[in-house]
């Protein structure tokens, strides 16, 4: 009985920690702590639930071994994966590691149903809270995993069915409907074969949900999908009435969904736009429009460049995922100490979603050793363009596309940008004229006070800063 | 409608929990600048993985003989650690870029 009272203590110790260690991360000082916390909260869940937890019957768990087994291998994969991971490529990781969770969710529901499905006193909404389990963690394994590979170059195509919309639609409808019979106790025959083909539609969902989603909707599919397994771990913590997976799982999923709509407003993009996706069809029109006339742009070289920003007194250097594909975070680093060993002022403007999640360019320059303070956020850039003589763009684009605020008919209007053609230069670093993620044709190019340095960032920059240092 | 009643009365504690727990989701996420937001996505994304948990009973509630059970039962542990331990690791990774900044400044 004592181990009871110690284990449901231990829960709310975890569950306490878990809130905290959240609240931590919200703020770069204390973040690291805060993610320990969480973590030290997790592990006392995690160890007095197999040393303590007992069943209805007062019996301990069994097949320690086995749990013991299953954790160790567990950790070893799950700690050399983290560690081995590029800076780069942190979203799809994030992406994998909340396919994992789902899917361990959906797994709890498929092995406790049969215990319950069988049993006519099980109330309607303890079995609408398995198979709930079963329907969410199962979609949002499978949407993960599309999302993983999709973010991973795997899967390099917008898949678009005909009829998408419908299908999902019916999918859904056709999930739901059986969730509710099933729960409802009013299906009697053949249970099992019921639930595996409700696995099957959730599955389906999930990868068709995630197929047809651009590239630069990514981020937001995969904070929903997290929001998502948060929802199932709670659905769990019901069914067990277990207090540290409902507030963990509550606490995430809420939290979850709220950081989804903050994306979407930082994009300018309501949620059911990103996941109805009328983005691709609008790209592709406009970028046939733009292809109607041939435009001329204006080329430079490093060495040109060189000399303009040796004698500029103020650079702003907005960096796009371009530059973090090329590597080239060290070389921008020394590009900037070098120009404000001159007495030039450099600082970095971040575009809320930056890289491929928001906030992954400033974990990229960080990683580079790029000064906090250096790094301006996009409102509090915006005014200083005016005042500044060149502003670098590297391998970003749809963020400084000033269609976003000029052409009513672009997919991207109405996202807030940068102002960058605001500035006396604007010096563009591309490996070609191709469109950016959002498969749109970009009109600051073309525009007078625009020049293109055309290469590889890191190659680029390091010929740059080569330069810079012989002047 | 009686039923729905019933078990809203018998679960009002947990019924509770969860309302409060999404009003607190909603207060922690809000203040948040953007710098932080991959991180966070990546701490919120390894504290759902406290679905291990249900794993881990599952798992130690299986009937010795039930291999169907303690096979996909383990495969839940697994997977869940991972989604515990990969998702706390890449976080802390992420947040000690943020940490060294005082220490290097020039």
């Amino acid at each position: 009985m004592i181990g009871d009272y110690i284990l449901e203590i231990a829960y709310l110790i975890a569950s306490v920690l878990y809130i905290f260690g959240l609240k931590m991360m919200s703020d770069p000082k204390t973040a690291k702590n805060g993610n320990l916390w969480a973590a030290v909260g997790m592990t006392v869940a995690i160890v007095a639930t197999i040393f303590l937890y007992m069943d209805s019957e007062g019996k301990h768990l069994h097949n320690l071994p086995w749990i013991g087994g299953g954790i160790a291998i567990g950790s070893v994969l799950g700690y050399l994966m983290a560690k081995r991971v590029q800076m780069t490529d942190m979203p799809q990781m994030v992406s994998l590691f909340n396919g994992m969770g789902g899917a361990c969710a959906a797994i709890i529901g498929l092995i406790e149903f049969p215990h319950y499905a069988h049993n006519p006193e099980s109330s309607f909404l303890i079995l609408l809270t398995i198979y709930a389990g079963v329907v969410i963690g199962s979609t949002s394994f499978a949407g993960s995993m599309i999302a993983f590979l999709k973010l991973n170059g795997n899967l390099n195509k917008d898949i678009r069915l005909p009829f998408y919309n419908v299908m999902n639609t019916g999918l859904i409808i056709a999930a739901v409907g059986l969730t509710i019979c099933l729960a409802g106790g009013h299906i009697h025959a053949n249970v099992d074969m019921w639930v595996y083909i409700l696995l099957g539609l959730s599955l389906a969902y999930g990868v068709l949900f995630v197929l047809p989603i651009g590239g630069a909707d990514m981020p937001v599919v995969i904070s929903l999908l997290n929001s998502f397994t948060g929802m199932a771990a709670a659905f769990g913590g019901f069914l067990y009435g277990n207090m540290a997976m409902l507030t963990g799982g509550i606490l995430v999923g809420s939290a979850g969904t709220i950081l989804t709509v903050v994306m979407c407003n930082a994009m300018n993009r309501s949620l059911s736009a990103v996941i109805f996706g009328a983005f691709g069809t609008g790209g592709a029109a406009a970028a046939a429009v733009g292809d109607g006339k041939q435009k001329s742009y204006k080329q430079t070289s490093p060495s040109d460049l060189a000399v303009l920003l040796n004698y500029s007194s103020k650079v702003i250097i907005v960096p796009g995922y371009g530059l973090a594909v090329a590597q080239a975070q060290h070389v921008v680093h020394e590009l900037e100490s070098i120009l404000s060993s001159r007495g030039v002022e450099v600082k970095y403007a971040i575009h809320p979603v930056a890289g491929r999640m928001p906030g992954h360019m400033n974990v990229l320059l960080a990683e580079s050793n790029v000064d906090y303070d250096r790094l301006v956020e996009m409102e509090d850039i915006n005014p200083e363009f005016s005042t500044c003589d060149v502003v670098l763009v590297l391998g970003a684009n749809d963020v400084v596309n000033p269609a976003a605020k000029e052409d009513p008919s672009s997919p991207i209007y109405g996202m807030p940008i940068l102002n960058v053609e605001d500035a006396k230069h604007t010096v563009i670093n591309k490996r070609s004229m191709s469109v950016g993620y959002a498969g749109i044709d970009n009109d600051l190019f073309y525009r007078d006070k625009s020049s293109m340095l055309f290469g590889d960032a890191k190659k680029v920059l390091t010929e740059l800063v080569s330069e810079l240092k012989a002047l | 409608m009686e039923q729905l009643l019933a078990f809203t009365y018998e679960h009002m504690e947990m019924i509770y929990i969860v309302i409060l727990s999404i009003i607190l989701g909603i207060q922690v996420i809000e203040s948040v600048p953007t710098v932080l937001h991959t991180p966070l996505m990546s701490g919120a994304n390894a504290i759902h993985g406290v679905v291990v948990v249900g794993a881990i009973i599952v798992m130690g509630s299986a009937a010795p003989d039930n291999y169907v059970a303690l096979i996909l039962g383990f495969l839940a542990v697994v997977l869940g650690t991972v989604n515990v331990v990969g998702g706390f690791v890449v976080t802390d990774r992420m947040l000690d870029m943020f940490k060294k900044k005082p220490a290097k400044k020039d």
